[in-house]
């Protein structure tokens, strides 16, 4: 059965249709890989017997040519997506017993078009993160270790959960979230491909909120195709997200294999870091040589304020979830601590619920909106933001397609190695990927190469908005060029 | 800018999260580190640099105004940590 959890989405999706093998026989496989894998605690919740009775009614479908676009592909679910009747959590103590009453747009979407739930991944808490550590159901461990060491790696996060789960080959592909670099940088520290659509791509609707002017949700998936495959069935309007695009969503597929010559491809000076690993340096260029090779063109560009990013992301970021996250009072959902008035309960009820890093954003946004502080703060930020975007615009203006850059600033690190002293240690994960956020472009990590201990590494191509099929046929041009990165199994 | 123990203590009170005495100190460590970090922007000159409202330009959606959702008391009251006879119960607020 260890073979049908090595098929590629796109290849189970054709095998499906052929009638070589069955939904049942499919979600059988990876219900089996899903328990066996406990150890890694990618899952937080599973959803065995949903997932084989929604693989019956696939291969019903199946037989009676009725087939969706994702007919009978088992899938994994960050648990930041509220599904109807299957405890939901954004793994937070606040949120223990919360079952939903309702469907996420974007999880109504994937059944819709036939996909199968295996159960609910984990994540940071409320996806403040990037390293999956801040979960209330405790870290996930990668499914890759570096060569001849046990040490135990963080998967990246705050979408870990996922990222581990496609990487270990317990699901075809997952969804996950991105506020700052939450698919992009677990997707490149697990040798998975995740893309970060452009800001209002796909519904927020029923997907638990951290920052919502940031906040968007993309697949993980195994290879780009199959990210092209999902992004289609989660993306598209949605009347009960104002901010979701009223735009047809493309055949993403068709993107894959196209030409890439005559594109020109930007080549951001402020993404090299002093002191960035030797290793990150050379798979960039090889990236660079390998799209010149394909017949696209490399610009020299320049975003002279990259670097004013992450801090202003960690004004604005921090600022929304104080707002969103008032919403946890102890009255209408999850958890109440009882006190002796109702101010106490609430904050009773807060301080137990919350986490350390989900009570530090929600502090520090609550100081830089109060009185006093906000034009200091939070409307620099934002006209820093103005600037970050404005940046790019200038780029594309000039005739940019496309920008490549690393995904991350080093491979993945050990559970427990980083910030522990200090929270900004930890921050500086999503130095590359943030930027892109900022300005609500699509980004997507593909991997591109190991680190001198085996580690994959992942390169990060940015577009200009709505224009993600330009970064799936450059993302493949990569992905052909560097092979797949498949960790070997030792759990 | 930074932080003193009784902003920290402030700050809490306004998030309405309970801080214990011996939590302060540290939260005010962590609270000045993030503030330190953000320092920088105030090198950015921001003259005349509309702040961002929108990252994506596009006019809010209108529709119709019209009922299409609701009357689902039982749904909506399922995850109540408490309730009675479709209300919330919380502890009282007017003496």
């Amino acid at each position: 059965m260890t073979e049908l959890t090595s098929l590629t989405l796109a290849e189970a999706r054709d095998r499906l249709r052929n009638k070589d093998i069955s939904a049942v026989e499919l979600t059988n496989a990876h219900v089996v890989a899903v328990a066996k894998a406990r150890a890694l605690n990618a899952y937080v919740l599973e959803t065995p017997e949903q997932a084989v009775s929604m693989a019956k009614a696939s291969d019903a479908r199946l037989a009676n040519g009725e087939a969706g676009p994702l007919e009978g592909i088992p899938l994994a679910i960050k648990d930041l997506f509220a599904t109807k009747g299957v405890r939901t959590t954004a793994c937070s103590h606040i949120l223990d017993n919360f079952v939903p009453t309702y469907e996420s747009t974007i999880t109504s979407q994937l059944w819709r078009d036939g996909a199968v739930m295996l159960g609910k991944t984990n994540n940071d808490e409320f996806a403040m993160g990037s390293s999956n550590e801040t979960s209330s159901f405790g870290t996930v461990q990668s499914p890759w270790r570096r060569e001849g060491s046990n040490t135990p790696l963080v998967p990246g996060g705050s979408s870990g959960g996922s990222a581990a789960a496609v990487a270990a080959q317990l699901c075809l592909g997952a969804t996950a979230t991105d506020t700052g670099g939450s698919i992009r940088q677990p997707a490149a520290f697990t040798g998975t491909v995740g893309i970060k659509p452009t800001y209002g791509r796909c519904s927020r609707w029923g997907v638990v909120a951290f920052a919502s002017s940031l906040d968007q949700a993309g697949p993980i998936t195994k290879t780009v195709r199959d990210a092209a495959i999902m992004l289609r069935s989660m993306a598209g309007p949605d009347a009960k997200d104002t901010t979701c695009v009223d735009r047809p969503v493309p055949d993403f597929e068709a993107a894959i294999g196209k030409s890439v010559k005559g594109l020109r491809i930007g080549i951001p000076k402020e993404y090299r870091l002093d002191g960035m690993p030797a290793e990150i340096e050379k798979i960039w260029s090889q990236g660079c040589e390998w799209l010149k090779s394909a017949g696209a063109e490399l610009v020299d560009v320049s975003l002279p304020h990259t670097k004013y990013a992450l801090p202003a992301y960690y004004i604005v970021a921090p600022a929304e979830a104080s707002s969103n996250l008032a919403r946890y009072d102890g009255v209408r959902y999850g958890l109440r601590v009882p006190g002796r008035d109702i101010t106490d309960m609430y904050e009773k009820t807060r301080a137990e619920g919350f986490g350390a890093e989900v009570r530090r954003r929600v502090m520090i946004g609550t100081y830089v909106l109060s009185a006093g502080y906000y034009d200091a703060y939070y409307l620099r930020a934002q006209q820093v933001r103005t600037l970050i975007k404005r940046d790019f615009e200038q780029c594309f203006a000039a005739g940019v397609h496309a920008m490549l850059t690393p995904a991350t600033p080093s491979a993945a690190f050990g559970i427990g190695e980083k910030g522990g002293a200090d929270p900004v240690e930890m921050y500086l994960n999503d130095v590359f990927t943030v930027t892109v956020n900022m300005a609500g472009l699509p980004g997507i990590a593909v991997p591109a190469g190991s680190d001198a201990q085996g580690l994959p590494l992942g390169l990060q191509l940015i577009g200009r908005p709505f224009d993600e099929e330009t970064l799936f046929s450059l993302g493949e041009v990569i992905e052909r060029e560097a092979g797949r990165f498949v960790a070997k199994p030792w759990w | 800018m930074s932080v003193d123990a009784d902003t920290v203590r402030r700050i809490a009170r306004l998030a309405r999260i309970a801080v214990a005495e011996d939590e302060v100190e540290h939260l005010q460590g962590e609270l000045n580190a993030m503030l330190a970090f953000v320092e920088q922007l105030q090198e950015v000159d921001v003259a005349g640099i509309e702040p961002m409202t929108s990252v994506t330009p596009m006019a809010m959606k209108m529709r119709v105004d019209e009922v299409t959702d609701g009357g689902d008391a039982e749904a909506v009251l399922a995850n109540a940590p408490q309730s009675e006879d479709g209300f919330y119960l919380v502890p009282k607020v007017i003496e």
